[in-house]
């Protein structure tokens, strides 16, 4: 099962390394959000600084997983190469482990320019045992939206993926207090803020780099979303007989 | 002998379609057996059934004794890509390698490409390659398991004589080793050169399972085409039609049918005789089949 888990993994990878555009979108939008909104607003503060600059690369793992994803899925849904590989020997599961561990590594790539910007232009601080608990941190907060992302990739055509990917990723993005601190938005943001997904996912990462104490029912709130989004992208992928006289 | 793969009364529908109805097959080990139909006719889906993409809906299909569905059960079968769709950004060996991970029989990777006459682009990249190269290497790709059953999907569409041949005799020599092959094709002189069943299959039926030689005869007919007002009662007409002035006439027996229509004195000009496409050989057989039932 390992090995073909290697072999999958091996395979995306390669496509992603060769046909780097995914990896540059993905790693460019953090890196500008940072210079644009972080920079200017934060860079004398170091707790703000540190905090904005784990926002950044929270915002860059959920543009991998939401919008990466459900393209590249949805893409290759459309080429005659994935009933081919659908008949080989192996199950979903080999499968659904290559395309994560290949997004998480995406996920990864992209936290260098934010963390070198971080480091040159603002006075965020890290420990470098605080900031690898950060990148799991980040690593764990991404799932759920992983999952929505091969949700989204099995039940939309490529061109609907590409839009919906979009106009979900900003308001979650928004409403999570990622652009900016929760507590200095609109009171029913506020309200409703815990309830997305990545307040969760920030609180995590906010509390292991900066030590707050993190808000409990946004995190029991992440956890909700993952079970919820697990379930959904498995119905997904049974579902998907590719197309239907292929 | 062995049955490698069955199916049993097998229905499949897509919506209101039925793609499938009630189809009875089985191939034992060690058959070359070409699958023929127009498109539409069912050929798909009966081996998207066969390799586990999609399940039936009635009936069952039974694969090395097991279920298509199964994982496991699939290491023993090889399939080739339908459309060359090969991921572009990969090169050659890599994409052997990703393929041949799945099984616990893989074949050398060198000989492999040999064998379909690849040796020399291992380290070329899928996109670089000529679409000749790419049909060899989708073909390839069924071997890569040293299966005990390949399923090729228009193996040679595309291909130009030469590179249709050479993948013939990589084909025949799997065959005669041991292997089973299903294989559908649109070249009816493909089928001739390589199987020695065949299964024909039109709205969703097997419409005729025997040997090339007694299929060959049943499709074997001619387009007489002619320009007349009126046309007496003639013998083995199978489908006739009036497009622009002229009258078509599909037959079995385009000697016999001239002779007939000569001889009963009626006026016609512009006779011409051609062999009709499999395509639509089989359009006539499907047509005659619909009014018997």
């Amino acid at each position: 099962m390992s090995s073909l888990i290697l072999a999958h993994t091996r395979y995306l990878m390669l496509e992603q390394i060769r046909v780097p555009i995914g990896l540059v979108a993905s790693s460019f939008f953090p890196a500008a959000s940072m210079l644009a909104f972080v920079v200017p607003f934060t860079g004398d503060d170091p707790v703000a600084s540190t905090r904005a600059t784990g926002s950044m690369m929270m915002i860059g793992a959920m543009s991998a997983a939401l919008m990466g994803l459900s393209i590249t899925v949805a893409q290759d849904r459309e080429l005659p190469w994935n009933p081919y590989v659908r008949t080989l020997p192996a199950g979903p599961f080999p499968r659904f482990a290559g395309r994560i561990l290949t997004t998480m590594a995406t996920m990864l790539v992209s936290t260098i320019p934010v963390v070198v910007i971080a480091a040159l232009f603002t006075t965020a601080t890290i420990t470098v045992p605080k900031l690898l608990i950060g990148l799991l941190a980040l690593l764990g907060g991404a799932v759920p939206f992983m999952l929505i992302g091969l949700f989204l990739g099995f039940v939309l055509a490529s061109k609907a993926a590409i839009g919906v990917s979009q106009v979900v990723f900003f308001p979650i993005a928004i409403l999570g207090g990622l652009f900016l601190p929760p507590q200095i938005m609109p009171d029913f943001v506020q309200k409703v803020s815990p309830f997305v997904p990545s307040r969760g996912a920030g609180e995590l990462i906010w509390a292991v780099t900066t030590g707050t104490s993190p808000n409990m029912v946004a995190v029991i709130m992440l956890g909700v979303w993952t079970v919820i989004a697990a379930l959904a992208a498995g119905w997904a992928y049974r579902r998907d007989e590719g197309r239907r006289f292929s | 002998m062995t049955i490698l793969a069955r199916t049993v009364e097998v229905t499949r529908r897509y919506g209101d379609v039925l793609a499938l109805d009630r189809v009875s097959l089985d191939i034992r080990a060690g058959e070359l057996v070409g699958l023929l139909g127009p498109n539409g006719a069912g050929k798909s889906t009966l081996i998207n059934l066969f390799v586990g993409l999609r399940k039936q809906t009635s009936g069952t299909v039974e694969l090395l004794g097991g279920s298509p569905q199964d994982p496991v059960v699939r290491r023993g079968i090889g399939v080739t890509p339908q459309e060359t769709g090969l991921p572009e950004s990969l090169r050659v060996g890599e994409i052997v390698d990703f393929v041949s991970a799945h099984y616990p029989k893989k074949a050398d990777k060198g000989e492999l490409l040999g064998r379909f006459g690849l040796d020399d682009l291992v380290k070329r990249q899928i996109g670089g390659l000529s679409g000749g190269q790419k049909r060899r290497l989708g073909v390839a790709l069924a071997f890569a398991g040293n299966p005990r059953m390949v399923f090729l999907d228009e193996p040679t569409t595309g291909l130009d004589v030469e590179a249709r041949r050479a993948l013939w005799d990589g084909i025949k020599d799997f065959h005669e080793g041991g292997g089973t092959v299903l294989l559908t094709s649109h070249y009816l002189e493909e089928i001739e050169a390589l199987a020695q069943r065949v299964v024909v299959v039109g709205h969703g039926r097997v419409l005729a399972d025997d040997t090339v030689r007694a299929v060959r005869d049943m499709v074997g007919v001619r387009r007489v085409s002619l320009a007349a007002e009126n046309l007496p009662e003639l013998p083995g007409v199978l489908a006739s039609e009036r497009a622009d002035g002229r009258i078509n006439l599909v037959t079995t027996d385009p000697d016999r049918l001239v002779v007939e229509l000569v001889r009963s004195g009626t006026p016609f000009s512009g006779l011409e005789i051609r062999p009709t496409s499999l395509e639509e050989a089989f359009l006539a057989i499907t047509a005659k089949e619909t009014e018997h039932v």
